[in-house]
């Protein structure tokens, strides 16, 4: 049954991104629409509590749904299995995890 | 049957390292693939080998590759397929073949035992007669998916079984699910762990090949994601 | 081109799910160190931002946009599938994701200019 955890974390993670997504997709839009500028970014998020859990959320969920995602994809092209591929892919995650909450950081703090 | 035009047919010949061979067969009206196939053994080359049995779509003995698609041949109509009476006939996909059109289909009846295939009875023949309420959900779908003839049809037209060979492909999960909606069945933990993670349904990517091409229109994508759902909530409840 | 036994709604979907989630997985570290050179100071994120005001960025731009919202509608079908009880409608979402996800991508456009 190797695996049935990395699909619960793959669903899991979608489950909680679906409505994140949904919300960064409105966010996207309503942004451009005044033209993207630091000051209009950081205005909207600086100190906001919201923000910061939701985008924190989403860079946690984010992280989980990549490295489970690339994990099937290599094991399914490539004759890469087992616990060195499930090391590098955790390894994967684990960089976008610290690259996301320093990009959160930056925008909230 | 009147003989309308000649088709001109690539057949298979040989093992893994083999080569197509072009056969000329007189096309008549309601051939079926197995019929072209049949001919040639016949008249043109008896050492063409392929197998069938029953020719009504029963016994799932004579799956091929029919221009490209796995199909049952003896309900395949010549027309329906290559309406430019152009045919090209292969092996089944995903199993090894052993000469010509014939596969072993070794790995494919081993993969049915090993996700649990099998009927674990509860009862002896002292208890009563177990009670199944036809439209019950259980009972619905086991029905949904009862009616598989084991024609590896799915099997070979499946890309996760390419590209992952230990998966058990959709005819395997597909019993497997039958068996999870059976009320009289003994071994469901057991047969939930065998078909779970990534040689099993997990593995899954809802491709709907399966679907799409069961000559019985079942649809084990279906049957999968049931399993899925089912170990997903074993799991997270401690039972699997 | 596609090979027979692959060509068919669910196929396609899978394609574009595939090469969705790859283009989402690879444009995410980058996403992520442009918003980080606001830690330091916003001024660095301010210049970044003028480079992407052209047309050719704003078109891939466009094309993100365009990979995120397939990837959530089509991974919405999925978890659909594999949660709620099967419908046999799946041909006209698979068709509906990507007309939305199409709209989605030009309404990002057309607020972009």
């Amino acid at each position: 049954m190797s695996g049935t955890w990395a699909y619960i974390a793959q669903r899991t993670s979608a489950m909680i991104m679906a409505p994140l997504v949904i919300l960064h997709l409105v966010v996207i839009v309503y942004a451009v629409r005044s033209g993207l500028t630091a000051e209009a970014i950081l205005g909207r998020t600086q100190g906001s509590l919201f923000w910061g859990l939701a985008y924190g959320l989403f860079v946690l969920a984010a992280a989980v749904h990549a490295a489970t995602g690339v994990r099937v994809v290599i094991s399914e092209v490539t004759r890469w299995r087992g616990r060195s591929l499930n090391l590098a892919v955790s390894a994967f995650g684990l960089v976008l995890l610290v690259l996301g909450g320093r990009a959160v950081a930056a925008v909230v703090l | 049957m009147p003989t309308m035009s000649a088709l001109n047919v690539s057949v298979w010949r040989g093992a893994a390292d083999g080569r197509f061979e072009t056969f000329e067969v007189p096309h008549s009206t309601n051939q079926t693939v197995l019929d072209v196939v049949t001919y040639i053994q016949r008249l043109l080359d008896s050492t063409l080998s392929y197998r069938f049995a029953c020719r009504v779509g029963m016994c799932g003995s004579c799956a091929m590759t029919v221009n490209g698609r796995p199909r049952w041949t003896c309900r395949t109509h010549v027309t329906k397929v290559a309406p430019d009476l152009r045919l090209e006939i292969a092996p089944l996909k995903n199993l090894p073949v052993i000469k010509d059109l014939t596969v072993d289909m070794s790995d494919f009846f081993t993969k049915w035992q090993r996700a649990k295939g099998r009927f674990a009875p509860t009862k002896t023949r002292s208890d009563p007669v177990e009670k199944i309420i036809p439209d019950s959900q259980a009972r619905q779908a086991a029905d949904a998916g009862i009616e598989c003839i084991n024609c590896a049809v799915c099997y070979a037209a499946c890309d996760v079984v390419t590209w992952n060979p230990d998966y058990l492909g959709p005819a395997a999960l597909n019993r497997a699910w039958t068996l999870q909606n059976d009320t009289r069945d003994g071994d469901q933990r057991q047969r939930l762990r065998a078909v779970a993670g990534d040689a099993g349904c997990h593995a899954c990517h809802t491709h709907q090949s399966c679907q799409e091409h069961c000559p019985k229109n079942l649809n084990p994508t279906a049957s999968i994601a049931g399993l899925k759902a089912a170990a997903f909530r074993a799991a997270l409840t401690g039972k699997l | 081109m596609i090979r027979p036994h692959r060509n068919h709604a669910g196929y396609w979907a899978f394609l574009l799910h595939r090469f969705s989630g790859l283009g989402l997985a690879v444009f995410l570290p980058a996403h992520f160190l442009v918003l980080g050179l606001a830690i330091e100071d916003a001024s660095k994120l301010d210049s970044f931002l003028v480079w992407t005001e052209g047309l050719p960025v704003k078109a891939a731009e466009m094309g993100l946009v365009f990979l995120l919202a397939i990837h959530l509608l089509g991974g919405l079908r999925l978890l659909m599938i594999e949660f709620l009880p099967w419908r046999d409608w799946q041909k006209t979402l698979i068709v509906f994701a990507g007309g939305a996800s199409v709209v989605i991508a030009f309404t990002f456009i057309v607020n972009a200019f």
